[in-house]
């Protein structure tokens, strides 16, 4: 039902194209940006459902699963098209709240716990700094509206309260985002939660997390830029090499991406920062990109561990043992570390072309550098697979679904990243 | 339409080869080789030298962002094909003695680097050309991951991650062109000729794709990748990497660095003539004094493509055109040789020079094609080696004349390292070890014959290649002459 749901709403969504609509009030906007980061969101969640039979079987308390990650949905699509700060205030919380419950959803295991209550905690922080940064903006401009504050801000001009405002908006925002140096809640929540979970939250999460930060800076604050380009253009910088430093040194897998994740939101900000024709596009693409091989790469993960053994052991000989999972995850870690022709390599291009358009060269190269360090991370799970023999003899069993979508998701990589017009004519 | 097929002809051929995965993997692959030969003699009959580039392909990729799939001809890309096109099947019926494990996915990786490597060779569009670039890389990175010797998984990475970083500096600097392109953007190399670009901006652009073309060559100081690669690639690898895969970056000096930089070229130049002699000297002797036959082959390549490197940036015609012929000499000698090596490895389960000796009194076939191979790898006359040798020296001369002296110890050096070579393997006294030595069996001979054909081609009637590069050439160094007085 969730998945017939799911579909009539991607559905549903298509028909919106080129509406513009307005909703409740001028509470959202349907415009293109907000329709195509829907598509996405509903996409991934689809494929994460059909993905995660396991999950669900495994949990005692399924119904609220389901609806719980629909929820979550829910505020995602909210937090892509609100055009009004109180809309993105509740889309964070309706995405948020469930999925602390998600993380902690593996009631007997004491890092599942461990995550829910750091993740709940931390996110308790952002909230706090989200209103209190709206509460300024208000008193700066005397609305909540996106397009009415970005109007005032024209005509009174800027005021230290808005200073202080766009502050803590972005400080509100880089927790969610899990941008250096607010990450340090997202190792210990993704390796605590249950694999799928953290799928979810490295995917969907994150993806609203940067819609929701898009939409705001560039409605609001796009006039201004000089006011926080410096801010991001660090936060980035920072964000990229530390999150891909730190994952050189991990042992753990689950870890390993997750600071992977970290980086790739180093990436993600670049598109914010660059605030031209081309940082929609790049954003959209990077997200879909980054949200099939991730979302594949967290599914091996689980096949290959089994609830075990989360290090690169776990993967030695796949080739050997199952060479269909084996090109997948190539595929999938490929993609990541950004090698053409697949889909990351053709997001970080684009991200790359509309950070150097507006002639951020220094952080361009920052940020090869980066991906080189990915290379290394990366690589050394697809040596361990192509290479070794295998530490324990079992068969990995897989649902003909399961198989199905990871090789659907490869194909994606791969015809996006050969025919990369099909998403970027979009916006 | 003709490249179109050559390009993607061995991408198809690489899927039913996989597919098949058993013995039959290697006859589907040298037949689909063959083949891709074959079709070679049409663009060869349609060929004018003088007509610039030809066979064109344009079709739209990314319309939105100026991205096309352009490919085209011209006699630098010719010769270059060639080569691609003539090794790949020598270097798949090479592999026929050997027994790979997983053979599908073996002979699928080689024809796919082979679509690769033809696509580097006529792109006519940045972006083009940079995914053929990578695309090369992934095929050759697995092969020597899963094929390679014992320390491969250190060895594979440092490859690779090597070469990434040149091509992402490439890459930076491919975009800045980018968006420096007048209107609606383009990625287009006839609008990247036409940019006016200031000299300091052209110095960087210079070092990124020097950067890039560099490694993958390699030149001193970034070959320390090299030698551990190639001689823990298995033997096919190690030619495609030596034999084609290095010319990626001797072209791309041509087709991309050259024009698109040549005040950085005025500035550097000579910084790039100076890292190619060293490497040239500092390889050689290092050759001198290896044990190891194949890691013996592998500095004397950084030495001949340090020479070819040099003549190149002497922006003389001679210069020019002696590194062009010498890119497809050097590949024939190189991969002839590698297949020597590997003959006597699988043979004696050694490659150590001081262990061998005296092959000649039991396998007098092989002693001639080896002496053959080594005296086209020293230059003598009449042999491919002096044609692009002499022209090289003769480049650099006019350049600087101390220069060429340096650089023409290649010729003395590499003398002395391939025949001390040779004496130690084929003369002298046989041992217990190579009195067990069997000669070349038919195989081996079908390998071996048409790199001897090609040795003498080119070395007794070079005018073929000379007619169908120098106008190309000629209006390449015409190209530079404009953009750098303008």
């Amino acid at each position: 039902m969730v998945l017939l749901g799911l579909a009539a709403a991607f559905a549903v969504n298509i028909l919106d194209w080129n509406t513009n609509q307005v909703f409740y009030n001028d509470m959202m906007r349907v415009d293109n940006f907000a329709v195509a980061f829907t598509g996405v969101l509903t996409g991934v969640t689809l494929l994460w459902f059909l993905l995660s039979p396991g999950f669900f079987r495994e949990e005692s308390s399924l119904t609220d699963h389901y609806s719980l990650i629909v929820f979550a949905l829910a505020g995602a699509l909210v937090m892509s098209s609100y055009s009004n700060l109180i809309m993105l205030f509740l889309g964070i919380e309706i995405l948020s709240i469930p999925m602390y419950v998600l993380a902690g959803s593996r009631k007997n295991s004491l890092a599942s716990n461990e995550a829910a209550v750091k993740y709940l905690l931390m996110g308790a922080f952002a909230t706090c700094f989200l209103l209190f940064g709206i509460a300024l903006i208000y008193g700066a401009t005397g609305t909540f509206n996106l397009a009415g504050i970005a109007s005032a801000i024209q005509s009174e001009g800027t005021t230290f309260l808005l200073y202080a405002g766009i502050l803590m908006m972005l400080i509100a925002m880089a927790f969610k985002a899990s941008v250096v140096p607010f990450h340090f809640w997202a190792p210990d929540v993704y390796q605590g939660s249950p694999t799928q979970i953290t799928a979810f939250m490295s995917t969907v999460v994150k993806t609203a997390a940067f819609a929701a930060f898009f939409r705001l800076f560039w409605i609001c604050f796009s006039q201004h830029i000089e006011l926080w380009s410096d801010t991001i253009w660090v936060l980035s910088a920072v964000t990229i090499l530390v999150g891909n430093i730190t994952a050189v040194y991990q042992n753990n897998i689950k870890r390993m991406l997750a600071y992977s994740s970290i980086a790739h939101a180093g990436y993600m900000l670049m598109s914010v920062l660059a605030m031209n024709d081309y940082s929609q596009g790049s954003l959209l693409y990077y997200t879909l990109a980054y949200s099939l091989s991730s979302l594949a790469a967290f599914t091996i993960l689980v096949l290959v561990s089994n609830g075990g053994n989360e290090t690169a052991d776990s993967f030695k000989g796949l080739m050997s043992k199952n060479p269909m999972l084996a090109f997948v995850t190539l595929i999938s870690l490929l993609s990541l570390a950004g090698i053409p022709p697949l889909a990351g390599f053709f997001a970080k291009y684009y991200i790359f072309s509309a950070a150097l358009q507006n002639h951020y060269t220094v952080l361009v190269i920052l940020a090869v550098i980066g991906s080189l360090i990915g290379v290394y991370y990366y690589f050394r799970i697809i040596i361990a697979m192509f290479q070794g023999e295998a530490v324990e003899e079992r068969t990995i069993a897989i649902e003909p679904v399961v198989k199905a979508v990871l090789i659907l998701a490869s194909i994606a990589t791969l015809v996006f990243g050969i025919a990369p017009g099909l998403i970027v004519s979009l916006l | 339409m003709i490249l179109g097929l050559l390009i993607f002809f061995p991408m198809l051929a690489a899927l039913v080869a996989g597919f098949v995965n058993n013995g039959n993997s290697k006859k589907i692959a040298l037949g689909a080789s063959l083949f891709e030969l074959f079709l070679f003699h049409v663009p060869v009959h349609h060929f004018h030298p003088q007509g610039g580039q030809q066979f064109l392909l344009d079709v739209a990729w990314v319309e939105k962002l100026g991205i096309h799939f352009k490919v085209g001809m011209d006699g630098i890309s010719m010769l270059l094909v060639f080569l691609t096109v003539l090794l790949v099947p020598i270097i798949i019926g090479a592999s026929f003695g050997h027994n790979y494990k997983k053979p599908g996915l073996f002979y699928a990786l080689i024809l796919f680097m082979q679509s690769a490597l033809v696509g580097v060779f006529t792109s006519l569009d940045a972006f083009l050309f940079y995914i053929f670039w990578e695309l090369a890389l992934i095929p050759i990175y697995l092969i020597c991951l899963m094929w390679g010797g014992k320390d491969r998984a250190r060895i594979t990475l440092k490859f690779f991650i090597y070469t990434l970083f040149g091509s992402l500096l490439m890459l930076v600097g491919i975009i800045y062109l980018y968006l420096q392109t007048p209107g609606a953007h383009t990625f287009d190399i006839e609008a990247f000729y036409s940019l006016r670009l200031d000299r300091a901006t052209q110095c960087w652009l210079f070092w990124a794709f020097f950067l890039a073309f560099a490694i993958k060559m390699p030149v001193f100081p970034f070959h320390t990748w090299q030698p551990d690669t190639y001689v823990d690639s298995p033997t096919p690898g190690t030619m495609l990497l030596s034999g084609i895969m290095l010319k990626m970056g001797t072209y791309g000096l041509l087709r991309w660095l050259l024009p698109i930089a040549p005040l950085g070229v005025q500035d550097w130049g000579a910084w790039a003539i100076g890292l190619s002699v060293t490497s040239v000297v500092y390889a050689s002797c290092i050759a001198l004094v290896q044990k190891d036959f194949k890691r013996l082959i592998a500095y004397s390549s950084i030495a001949h493509v340090g020479l070819i490197s040099a003549g190149i940036f002497t922006l003389t015609i001679q210069g020019v055109q002696g590194g062009l012929i010498q890119m497809l000499s050097h590949g024939i000698n190189v991969v002839g040789l590698f297949f020597i090596a590997e003959i006597i490895s699988s043979r004696m389960n050694t490659r150590q020079l001081n262990e061998l000796g005296g092959i000649r009194l039991v396998a007098p076939k092989f002693a001639t094609y080896f002496l053959i191979l080594v005296l086209a790898s020293v230059a003598l006359p009449l042999t491919n080696g002096f044609v692009g040798e002499f022209m090289l020296m003769v480049g650099i001369y006019q350049y600087q004349a101390w220069v060429a002296g340096v650089a023409g110890l290649t010729i003395i050096l590499g003398a002395v390292y391939m025949l001390v070579s040779y004496q130690k393997i084929c003369l002298g006294e046989k041992n217990r070890l190579t009195e067990k030595f069997t000669d070349l069996t038919r195989n081996e001979m079908l390998v071996l014959v048409p790199l001897v054909v090609m040795i003498f081609w080119i070395g007794v009637y070079p005018k073929f290649f000379l007619q169908m590069t120098e106008p190309s050439l000629l209006q390449l160094l015409d190209t530079i002459q404009t953009a750098s007085s303008r």
